[in-house]
């Protein structure tokens, strides 16, 4: 009798608590803030159209956060991320035209060889225990190089040909950088990919089995494996989900144009982290959600476009990443200073 | 002891050694368990009882000597290989993951779920509501099983990873040093559930270097010196003056008493 009080009771005393220690708490205040800013100073910013720019700059974003936030849930950075996005885009395009293939077929093989690249970094990890900054930095320069390399000597140039022409290219941009208009708001195909991406990363974390092993792997790696659970296979799938958001990000980069540069993605990796951590991911792991991430890439699309909307100079875009980054670890780390602390 | 003397222990070892490179971290050490005992592993820093729990546990293979579980000489190559054994170890500092709620650490590792295909998930009540259901056996009453299992307290924490261990059918116990960082009132506790565990049938492989935690459930005792074995004790064969005095270091403790009394 006393028990059934006592739940009662607590459930009706924590909601503020439960609130509280909620990782996508101090994202969604932040931009609630920067919202209601940008509406204020910037008449453009509510119109539909701005609000489409937003959400697609905050897509391009959010498609990687989620992958990326796994993985610091799980522990371990991925600095290959950005420029992996490139290399999955060169594959694709540079497979379809030089075997003279329907584009199909290079997003397929684009698909494999990313996917190869997420498995290495995940085994490479495993097997020497060094930490994921080293090795993903040394995947990092390997594939910078071997982007602009690659694309030299098959090409001659830092570009890739145009596919426009080719079979399948059609069906294939409208998978992945179509433009659907919902409610007056056009909306890219990135959008759709993102709040999926989102649904899917949530669904893993809070209801399945292998979420409740990335929590504990990045929360306590010895405990996890002393439990039973497969840690080498646990961070090998994040960084393999790493590269399939790099993939998609890829597809899309290659057919929104029809060629593309293979110097670019260089500085991404960190913008997906920076949003990852705005969203609420522990930077040492074991605490972190996917929906706070796509409140992080969604600060940041506001951020990034509602300073042009704004009339403001850009140069200030970055003083605000910054002071965000800032006040949102703060933030997070006091959270789990009172998760942690022991009565 | 003629209740267990017609079955084989649960786990017997019997001159197991271990070296790390060159040095001797264990040798000839022979301990038994069995069901509804309590076998208690004394020892100082540096005795090598972290090595020995790491054996039984799978994390460490030992080099020398024999393992036998129920009578079949084996060796544990993982962690995972020892709990499907029926082997559970509770660790002093690797028990729980501090930031996950008690009814996900409860639970890790062996996940009961539902459903099929895509839609296979974690049965989330279940878990919860077994959680809860399990520590209240125990007697805890946990009124939150979501909060981060971080906050509770040192012999809580250990509570729950026992009670844990005896949900998922294990045989054998293995607790190391369960009392070492608790007050005296949560130190009685957990020992309350050591003696609730063995009452269930459980083996339970207790380390300390606490003799009077020690007395107080075991039924043999084994002092380790340095790696090797230096008494093997059951509860008839000694008492608790007798242990204290040799887990404080025996006639080395005369010796020195002799080289500081004052004339």
């Amino acid at each position: 009798m006393s028990a059934t009080t006592d739940e009662r009771f607590l459930r009706t005393a924590s909601p503020l608590r439960r609130l509280l220690s909620r990782p996508e708490l101090g994202s969604v205040v932040g931009a609630i803030a920067v919202f209601c800013c940008f509406a204020l100073v910037a008449d453009s910013f509510l119109r539909a159209s701005s609000l489409g720019t937003v959400l697609y700059a905050s897509s391009t974003i959010g498609i990687m956060a989620v992958p990326v936030a796994l993985l610091m849930i799980g522990g371990e950075f991925d600095l290959s991320a950005g420029v992996l996005v490139t290399s999955s885009a060169l594959v694709s395009s540079m497979f379809s035209y030089q075997m003279t293939a329907n584009v199909w077929v290079g997003v397929g093989v684009s698909l494999l060889v990313t996917l190869a690249v997420g498995a290495f970094n995940g085994l490479v990890l495993a097997r020497t225990r060094l930490p994921s900054f080293i090795v993903t930095l040394g995947t990092f320069l390997m594939l910078t190089g071997m982007n602009l390399g690659f694309t030299k000597l098959i090409g001659g140039t830092v570009s890739t040909r145009t596919i426009a022409d080719m079979e399948g290219f059609s069906s294939a941009r409208a998978l992945f950088a179509s433009t659907l208009t919902v409610g007056g708001v056009p909306v890219k195909a990135t959008v759709v990919w993102w709040l999926a991406l989102v649904a899917l990363g949530s669904w893993i974390l809070l209801r399945t089995r292998a979420g409740n092993w990335i929590f504990a792997v990045g929360g306590n790696e010895r405990a996890a494996r002393a439990v039973g659970v497969p840690v080498a296979g646990t961070k090998t799938g994040l960084y393999m989900g790493v590269a399939f958001g790099a993939w998609v990000c890829g597809q899309h980069l290659l057919f929104s144009y029809d060629v593309v540069q293979s110097g670019e993605g260089v500085g991404n990796e960190l913008i997906y982290i920076i949003a990852a951590v705005i969203g609420g991911c522990l930077i040492t792991g074991g605490h972190g959600s996917a929906v706070g991430s796509a409140v992080g890439a969604l600060l940041f699309g506001m951020t990034s476009k509602g300073i042009v909307f704004a009339e403001w100079n850009p140069d200030w875009f970055k003083f605000f990443l910054g002071a965000m980054l800032l006040l949102a670890t703060l933030l997070n780390t006091w959270v789990r200073r009172r998760a942690e602390a022991v009565k | 002891m003629t209740r267990t003397a017609d079955r084989a222990p649960l786990v017997e070892l019997s001159g197991v050694g271990k070296h790390y490179g060159n040095v001797r971290a264990l040798e000839g050490v022979s301990l038994r368990v069995h069901a509804g005992e309590v076998t208690c592993v004394l020892g100082d820093n540096g005795a090598g009882k972290s090595t020995l729990i790491k054996i039984i546990a799978g994390l460490h293979q030992h080099d020398g000597g024999t393992l036998a579980l129920e009578g079949e000489a084996t060796r544990l190559s993982s962690p995972r290989e020892a709990l499907d054994r029926g082997i559970a170890t509770v660790h002093q500092d690797l028990a729980v993951v501090p930031l996950m709620p008690v009814w996900r650490n409860f639970f890790l590792g062996s996940e009961p779920r539902k459903g099929t295909g895509p839609f296979k998930r974690m049965d989330v009540d279940l878990m919860r509501r077994t959680t809860r259901a399990e520590l209240l056996r125990m007697g805890i009453d946990l009124r939150d099983v979501d909060q981060p299992i971080g906050t509770l307290s040192g012999g809580e924490r250990q509570c729950v990873a026992i009670a844990r261990a005896v949900y998922f059918g294990a045989k054998v116990l293995v607790l190391d040093e369960p009392t070492a960082a608790l007050g005296v009132k949560q130190s009685g506790v957990v020992l309350k559930y050591v003696a609730a565990a063995r009452d269930r049938g459980l083996g339970v492989v207790l380390i300390t270097h606490n003799p009077h935690h020690a007395y107080l459930v075991g039924d043999r005792f084994v002092l380790l010196k340095r790696g090797a074995t230096v008494g093997n004790h059951e509860r008839d064969g000694i008492t608790l003056d007798e242990l204290t005095r040799q887990m404080a270091g025996g006639n080395e403790l005369d010796d020195l008493r002799h080289e500081l009394q004052r004339d």
